[in-house]
């Protein structure tokens, strides 16, 4: 029997969040969740199948192939098979913007710079040292100790009228300045702003970028400020997908058609 | 993706063999230092090993003593001990693992070798700073802990072409050095033996290198894993005719492999080059982790290491000068980079493999624009995985793994 709405299935486990993307073979995104991976991978994972097939009014027999990827991608029950979040993510944004591109994403704990040629060929690719720095952990990070909620720093930054520049390259150092500024009396949007400039910065000292530049992870999905920011620091526009928490589970959809 | 449960990585005989010469080589150690039948100088790595043997000397490396508390997983935990005496978790790791093991008073001697309690005591120490300064100040430590001389060749760094002047620095140096060991021996330097000992280094080299050309062959019957561990012999035992034996037979085996066309690995899609030092705590796991992505690291840099093509009987003083001047890790940028690419050449890599190694700049090329540099001229792609030769609190499997397995995928979709 042929199944009348295939779907195809891509889970991206990431150590911070987990992320499910559905498609049908035309590659419209039917279904999506994310959700913090937490501690018991494969019951996050099962919970955004779930939620997902809900969303796209959709069961699980309708399900053609599930590949998985990111940090948890072997604890995925339902995957039948599994792709490193850099072949997906290169995937998922090459579907979106079929052109030479470096792709930078800024995920919860890692960054990746992964570059590619007209033809969607991966030239190189890098992910950032084992420090946090510059990922979406150093802003999980400093939210508590400024007593900022995460989903109120993109709206803080905007506001900054003179940004404070932090200077240091690690996590803890970081901290120990936004103490100090804090104590000088230095306003909390324009430390946050400083926060936001400090990511960029540590992206930007990853890798040469190529002329077009694909923004994607949780950190931008969040934070569109941050994209505003980019621009102006490396001054070009910067493309970003109309998803870009998901651009990896979307590429290991997309691989699951493949 | 890789299954590592399921890999098949065809183990080579004649290890047994080389794993009988290391055992040999640490029980006569152990008896002289007993009994004190035979003095014992402590040597580096890449130091003038072959004076010592004209001397009448044993020689123990403590750089291999690293190694082994790397692959036994103990530097880790006591590479603190040094730290906390005032020695940096930033330098060289084998000297901060080393002195902490003799701070507690543990040797992986003694785990690998029934009977063996700790390394032999030095009755002198040498080191050649050819290969980094760490040597000397790892062997000076030690030098006031045994209250006993340390001498030492002071070498040159970033040559690109060694000329006569280094020849005869180095040369006199190692002259110089003969004195104060002669008194430590209790003996003259015999030519015949001095000349002797470097005939056979200069043998047991041309046999290594020998071994390691072998990996030209599609598809390679060795890898770069299996090569840290093989390479012993000719690291401890240049200079010894037991050294040569060893490497006989395994070059045998070897060739013996290329004419039945029998791999490592039972399926190599992919010939993989491998700069920089080994992360000792994890050449099991590595060695894995590219085996079940049918990938074969088939050759390196440091492996070719104890490769000492300048050795000469005949002039012993300045052949050595040149032998162990000549050597990658002294040299320029511009030398390395043609060094590697007649390497990636000769042995048809797909793909090149840097260990950026946090505590040994010296062994670890990717830090100055090498990898962009060598991709644009050769196209051939690379990766650079972040970690160390000994302390594993510097290395994150995970991203290790992620990152092998992506550069893999990304040789196989291209
Ligand atoms: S070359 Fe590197 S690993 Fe070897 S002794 Fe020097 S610093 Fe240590």
């Amino acid at each position: 029997m042929t199944n009348p709405n295939p779907i195809y299935v891509g889970v991206d486990v990431g150590a911070s969040r987990t992320k499910v993307a559905l498609l049908n073979p035309e590659c419209k995104l039917l279904g999506h969740c994310v959700k913090k991976s937490g501690t018991d991978f494969t019951a996050t994972a099962d919970f955004c199948l779930e939620s997902s097939l809900k969303m796209a009014d959709a069961s699980v027999r309708d399900m053609v192939k599930v590949v998985s990827t990111g940090y948890g991608r072997k604890n995925v029950s339902y995957s039948e098979e599994s792709k490193t979040e850099i072949g997906c993510h290169a995937k998922g944004c090459y579907y979106y913007y079929p052109r030479a591109i470096t792709i930078i994403d800024i995920g919860g704990q890692d960054n990746k710079v992964i570059k590619l040629d007209a033809t969607g060929r991966r030239i190189s690719f890098k992910m950032n040292r084992k420090c946090s720095a510059g990922t979406g952990a150093f802003l999980e990070e400093m939210s508590p100790r400024l007593d900022i909620p995460l989903e109120e720093m993109d709206g803080l930054a905007r506001r900054s009228t003179e940004m404070v520049k932090l200077g240091s390259f690690c996590t803890v150092f970081s901290a120990t300045e936004v103490l100090e500024n804090i104590r000088k009396g230095k306003k909390i949007p324009d430390i946050i702003k400083g926060l936001f400039h400090s990511v960029i910065k540590r992206v930007i000292e990853m890798d040469a970028f190529t002329e077009n530049v694909v923004l994607t992870g949780g950190v931008v999905a969040h934070n569109p400020y941050l994209v505003t920011m980019m621009e102006e620091f490396i001054g070009k526009k910067i493309l970003v997908p109309e998803h870009p928490q998901l651009t990896g589970a979307i590429g290991a959809a997309l691989y699951a058609m493949a | 993706m890789s299954d590592e449960k399921k890999v098949a990585i065809r183990r080579l005989s004649t290890a047994k063999d080389m794993g009988k010469f290391m055992a040999d080589y640490y029980y006569e150690l152990d008896d002289a230092a007993k009994d004190d039948k035979q003095k014992i100088a402590w040597c580096t790595s890449v130091g003038p090993a072959e004076i010592l043997r004209g001397m009448g000397f044993l020689t123990y490396f403590p750089e291999t003593h690293s190694a082994m508390l790397g692959t036994t997983r103990m530097a880790t935990d006591l590479i603190p001990k040094a730290n906390a005496i005032g020695y940096s978790p930033d330098i060289c790791s084998y000297l901060t693992a080393d002195i902490g093991a003799f701070l507690e008073g543990v040797t992986p001697l003694s785990k690998v070798f029934k009977g063996i309690e700790s390394p032999p005591k030095p009755d002198v120490l040498v080191f050649n700073t050819n290969q980094c300064r760490d040597v000397q100040d790892w062997f000076s430590w030690y030098g006031e802990k045994f209250n006993v001389p340390v001498v030492g060749v002071h070498s040159y760094v970033g040559v690109k072409e060694v000329t006569p002047s280094h020849i005869t620095s180095i040369a006199r140096q190692m002259e110089n050095i003969v004195e104060p060991l002669e008194k430590v021996a209790g003996r003259k330097l015999d030519m015949d033996e001095f000349k002797h000992a470097v005939t056979l280094s200069r043998e047991c080299s041309d046999l290594w290198e020998k071994c390691l050309a072998a990996a030209s062959a599609t598809p390679s019957p060795l890898t770069f894993f299996d090569g840290t561990t093989l390479m012993g012999p000719a690291v401890v035992g240049r200079g010894t005719q037991k050294a040569i034996d060893a490497y006989k037979l395994l070059l045998a085996e070897l060739e013996e492999r290329v004419d039945q066309g029998l791999g490592a690995l039972e399926e190599e899609r992919h010939r993989i080059y491998w700069d920089g030092m080994p992360v000792w705590g994890r050449l099991g796991m590595h060695s894995k982790l590219f085996g079940a992505l049918k990938a074969n690291v088939i050759a390196s840099t440091y492996c070719s290491s104890w490769i000492f093509s300048a050795l000469d009987a005949e002039d012993p003083f300045n052949s050595m000068a040149r032998a162990y001047t000549e050597l990658f890790i002294v040299r320029s940028d511009d030398y390395k980079e043609q060094y590697i690419k007649d390497k990636l050449d000769y042995f048809n890599v797909d793909g090149i493999i840097y260990h950026d190694a946090k505590t040994c700049p010296n062994n670890s090329n990717c830090r100055y624009g090498m990898p962009q540099r060598l991709a644009e001229e050769t196209g051939i792609p690379s990766l650079t995985i972040n970690g160390d030769l000994n302390d594993l609190r510097l290395l994150s499997d995970e991203q290790t793994k992620t990152n092998v397995e992506a550069f893999i995928e990304q040789l196989e979709e291209n």
